[in-house]
């Protein structure tokens, strides 16, 4: 705040103004949108009557299928109309599988120099011994961008459609289950202290492999959220808070999601030319090796983790 | 393994007709968790085990899982300890069983 001003004439800025609705703290409708508090549904029994009359009469004449000739003959012709209808594309679709090439023939179109590009020179221009990791997170590096953010943004739709407000929780507690969870369930308990570790460890081996052995960052992700999901069964969500919370799971994101960005958009601020990144791409083989996907597997890892975790807490409870 | 093969490829006919037949919406999730077994190891079989493990994790783990849970939100799978601590209430004889 600049101390030129007085704090009359600071009000008056815009800078004031958009910090105000920044914060939140004034609601631009209260006092110039009249507000009226919305009537409970009223009938009177003259309307009412009228409504039982008219929907008796419409249920006479229209919807009496036995004794309205047009309307059961529509419902005839419809049906008959459907049958034909679906036969008809089922024959189209048909006759068109029959102009599709063999499968597995070599003089198939699918068949070109793209396949054989990626074949032959994957390894040397991406590093990555994992073909399909190398084609996904370098090649077609911006195709997984734009899953990670489909992830993100579906999590943002449940949030919104299924998230519980704090000031309405003390009404349903009654009604909701997961109130007399954990049920501490011996079995369950015992289970998931041994098969929790080793469910989180193999998905960061698959993350961490995954330009050297089948799998990568999605797939790790999945692991790892379902270890989670697991571990908040058994314990119960007092117990993941100490060290998962919305807090977590905003920043996680966040951090990922820009790090890839910034990763993977820098030919577009650099006009599009595709400059090298600098980074060498080791031996194949080694751990530290074909230069960003490890680090780029780490983040989609990261964000599928967290994404699987908050699908299930937002089904469960409504929140973290 | 050809023989294998086509095994498991009826099963994962019979799996796939069976979830939409079936009348009891735990059954047809329970279904539908070992039809993506089977699909995983198809994808195996397929020389394909990217997709493999994304399958077991995903369609066999967290999907069914979120579908249970759906379930229970709406009601449809009452538990069976539920319904002894509140004795007396009109869900007494009926036991995780889903309509």
């Amino acid at each position: 705040m600049s101390r030129l001003l007085s704090e009359q004439e600071y009000r008056k800025t815009k800078a004031f103004k958009v910090k105000r609705w920044y914060r939140g703290d004034k609601d631009p409708y209260i006092g110039r949108v009249e507000l009226r508090p919305q009537k409970p549904f009223e009938e009177d029994v003259n309307t009412q009557k009228k409504r039982i009359h008219d929907e008796a009469i419409l249920q006479r004449n229209i919807y009496d299928i036995e004794h309205n000739r047009k309307l059961m003959m529509f419902s005839k012709f419809y049906k008959v109309i459907s049958v034909l209808f679906v036969f008809t594309l089922i024959g189209i679709l048909l006759y068109m599988v029959s102009y599709l090439p063999p499968v597995g023939n070599a003089a198939n179109p699918d068949n070109n120099e793209v396949a054989t590009k990626y074949i032959e020179d994957a390894m040397k221009d991406t590093g990555a011994v994992n073909i399909v990791t190398g084609m996904i997170l370098d090649y077609r590096a911006f195709d997984t961008l734009g899953e990670s953010n489909v992830l993100f943004i579906a999590t943002c739709t449940v949030l919104i459609l299924l998230r519980v407000d704090s000031r309405s929780k003390k009404k349903e507690e009654e009604e909701n289950d997961r109130l007399y969870e954990p049920k501490n369930d011996i079995i369950l308990q015992k289970v998931a202290f041994f098969l929790v570790p080793m469910i989180i460890i193999f998905g960061i081996y698959v993350i961490l492999n995954g330009h050297l052995s089948p799998g990568g960052g999605f797939s790790g992700g999945a692991i790892i959220g379902s270890g989670l999901i697991l571990y908040v069964n058994a314990f119960g969500f007092k117990k993941i808070e100490r060290f998962f919370t919305q807090k977590t799971y905003k920043w996680i994101c966040f951090v990922a999601l820009l790090f890839y960005c910034l990763a993977k958009t820098y030919s577009f601020y650099c006009g599009a030319h595709h400059l090298e990144t600098g980074i060498p791409l080791g031996t194949p083989g080694d751990i530290l090796s074909s230069g960003l996907i490890l680090p780029l597997n780490i983040c989609v890892g990261m964000v599928v983790a967290c994404t699987m975790y908050a699908f299930y807490a937002m089904f469960r409870k409504g929140g973290f | 393994m050809k023989v294998f093969q086509v095994v498991l490829f009826i099963f994962l006919i019979v799996c796939a007709i069976s979830v939409s037949f079936s009348k009891n919406l735990l059954n047809s999730i329970i279904i539908f968790m070992s039809y993506s077994l089977i699909m995983s190891i198809i994808w195996i079989l397929l020389e394909s085990p990217d997709l493999a493990i994304t399958e077991a994790a995903v369609g066999a783990g967290i999907t069914s899982i979120l579908f249970f849970v759906t379930l229970k939100k709406i009601h449809a799978i009452v538990a069976v300890e539920h319904d002894e601590e509140k004795a007396g209430h009109h869900r007494h004889d009926r036991k995780g069983g889903a309509k």
